[in-house]
């Protein structure tokens, strides 16, 4: 068995990064301890592939009551798991959360005076396909303030949580909306040090795949670390 | 110009936020009637093997605040040093996850003692709880490792440990037993007893 490429933090945000303020005080700042992967990084918790439920990859009904929807633009997102080598990832978990259209999240320690949407739970889940590709339909976010400088807001994005199938792979990130100008003066978005890193993190509009009467669409893939390769080696993809 | 490699870049990371309860353990955080139930709530699904142990910590920042809007990940070995999907104990996952207490932040994993799980070089590397940490302020999840105080001539011929430049902080590493099976594994961000974390 091979080891994973090693990150490249210099394309990730590192710890400490004072315009996001919370960082200050949440930064390790002794320099991670560098490590070859061992079969405890390697492996990774294997998922049911029963465990969904027909709702889950539906944020605009899996939480509504019987009848009703969401209120919001109504998009899908959908897109691949991919690994650096570009082998697709299949069969892994990806779970997402979001505030609602107006901006606001369901959560009993959220105090933005946008109102919530009793239709409107925030999470969904999805698995991948056996060529790495997902879906899942949504409402999109609205932006909102956060309490970092007085004039700071989040550009309405989504939270992704994705497993690979090793726990070196373990990623959560956050996918932006292809037009935003709020993208460009967050804080969070700016703890990327590349531009190419920050759009690579921007959905696209997609109409080929936008529901006529119903449903626009974002393209979103999403790559996790891959396993170094060997030249002769013939290994299932996504492993 | 030379040739372009065929290799794609990682996703960059962004913070979990203060709200990863809501994707991530969306029953604890009252979003109820989506999920049957929060994943990683149980380890041990049936009769697993090996000794009952309950992993007990909270997580503190630079100021020695405890965090309340963590999510606590671990991943581990069953008592033969097996992991999930790979010849493991059918009656155990491996994979816990943990929001913390809603009031103290402290998080609680009911797991079994792991095996000991061998190095590339083929040596045996101590029982050890492989952690992942996110939370608001983390830009990038954080690594770490527990390993057990009470394995003291494994701990002393681990890989990672005996290799340790630093090695007054091997004890940030350490969970210590409480008795009755219970051990307490403290996280500290920052600070002077800041936990060795890992680039994995």
């Amino acid at each position: 068995m091979t080891g994973f490429i090693p990150r490249d933090r210099r394309w990730h945000p590192p710890a400490l990064t004072p315009g996001y303020k919370t960082s200050v005080k949440r930064s390790p700042s002794f320099a991670p301890l560098s490590f070859p992967t061992s079969p405890s990084e390697e492996s990774g918790p294997v998922f049911r592939d029963d465990m969904l439920g027909p709702q889950d990859g539906d944020l605009i009904h899996n939480f509504a009551k019987p009848g009703e929807s969401a209120v919001g633009p109504r998009i899908i997102v959908h897109g691949r798991v991919l690994d650096e080598c570009g082998r697709p990832v299949p069969n892994t978990l990806v779970e997402v959360w979001q505030a609602n259209a107006g901006g606001r999240y369901r959560h009993k320690k959220e105090s933005y005076l946008a109102p919530l949407d009793p239709n409107f739970g925030g999470c969904g889940r999805v698995v991948t396909d056996e060529h790495g590709f997902y879906e899942f339909r949504t409402i999109q976010p609205g932006p909102y303030p956060w309490p970092n400088t007085m004039a700071d807001w989040r550009p309405a994005h989504i939270h992704f949580s994705v497993f690979g199938h090793s726990f070196a792979q373990r990623l959560i990130t956050q996918m932006y909306f292809e037009g935003d100008p709020l993208i460009w003066k967050c804080p969070i978005v700016d703890t990327i040090p590349s531009r190419a890193g920050i759009e690579s993190l921007v959905a696209a509009l997609d109409m080929s795949r936008a529901i006529p009467m119903d449903s626009l669409a974002y393209k979103f893939d999403i790559v996790l670390r891959g396993r170094r390769q060997t030249h002769f080696e013939n290994r299932p993809e996504g492993l | 110009m030379v040739q372009k490699l065929d290799i794609l870049r990682e996703s960059p990371s962004q913070t979990a936020g203060p709200y990863v309860h809501i994707g991530c353990t969306p029953n604890f955080s009252g979003i109820t009637g989506i999920y049957p139930e929060d994943l990683g709530t149980r380890m041990i699904t049936g009769d697993a093997a090996g000794e009952r142990i309950t992993i007990k910590g909270t997580v503190h920042d630079g100021a020695g605040t405890a965090l309340r809007d963590a999510l606590v990940e671990v991943w581990q070995a069953d008592a033969a040093g097996k992991f999930a999907g790979q010849g493991g104990d059918a009656a155990f996952t491996g994979w816990g996850r943990s929001a913390g207490d809603m009031a103290t932040g402290e998080f609680t994993f009911e797991t079994v003692k792991p095996g000991a799980v061998s190095w590339p070089d083929g040596r045996k590397q101590a029982p050890h709880v492989t952690f992942w940490i996110v939370a608001r302020g983390i830009n990038l999840g954080l690594h770490t490792r527990m390993y057990f105080a009470d394995e003291d001539a494994a701990n002393a011929q681990d890989p990672i440990l005996s290799r340790l430049e630093h090695s007054q902080r091997i004890p940030t590493l350490l969970a210590q037993p409480e008795g009755n099976g219970v051990y307490r594994f403290d996280i500290h961000l920052q600070g002077a007893q800041e936990t060795i974390f890992f680039d994995i």
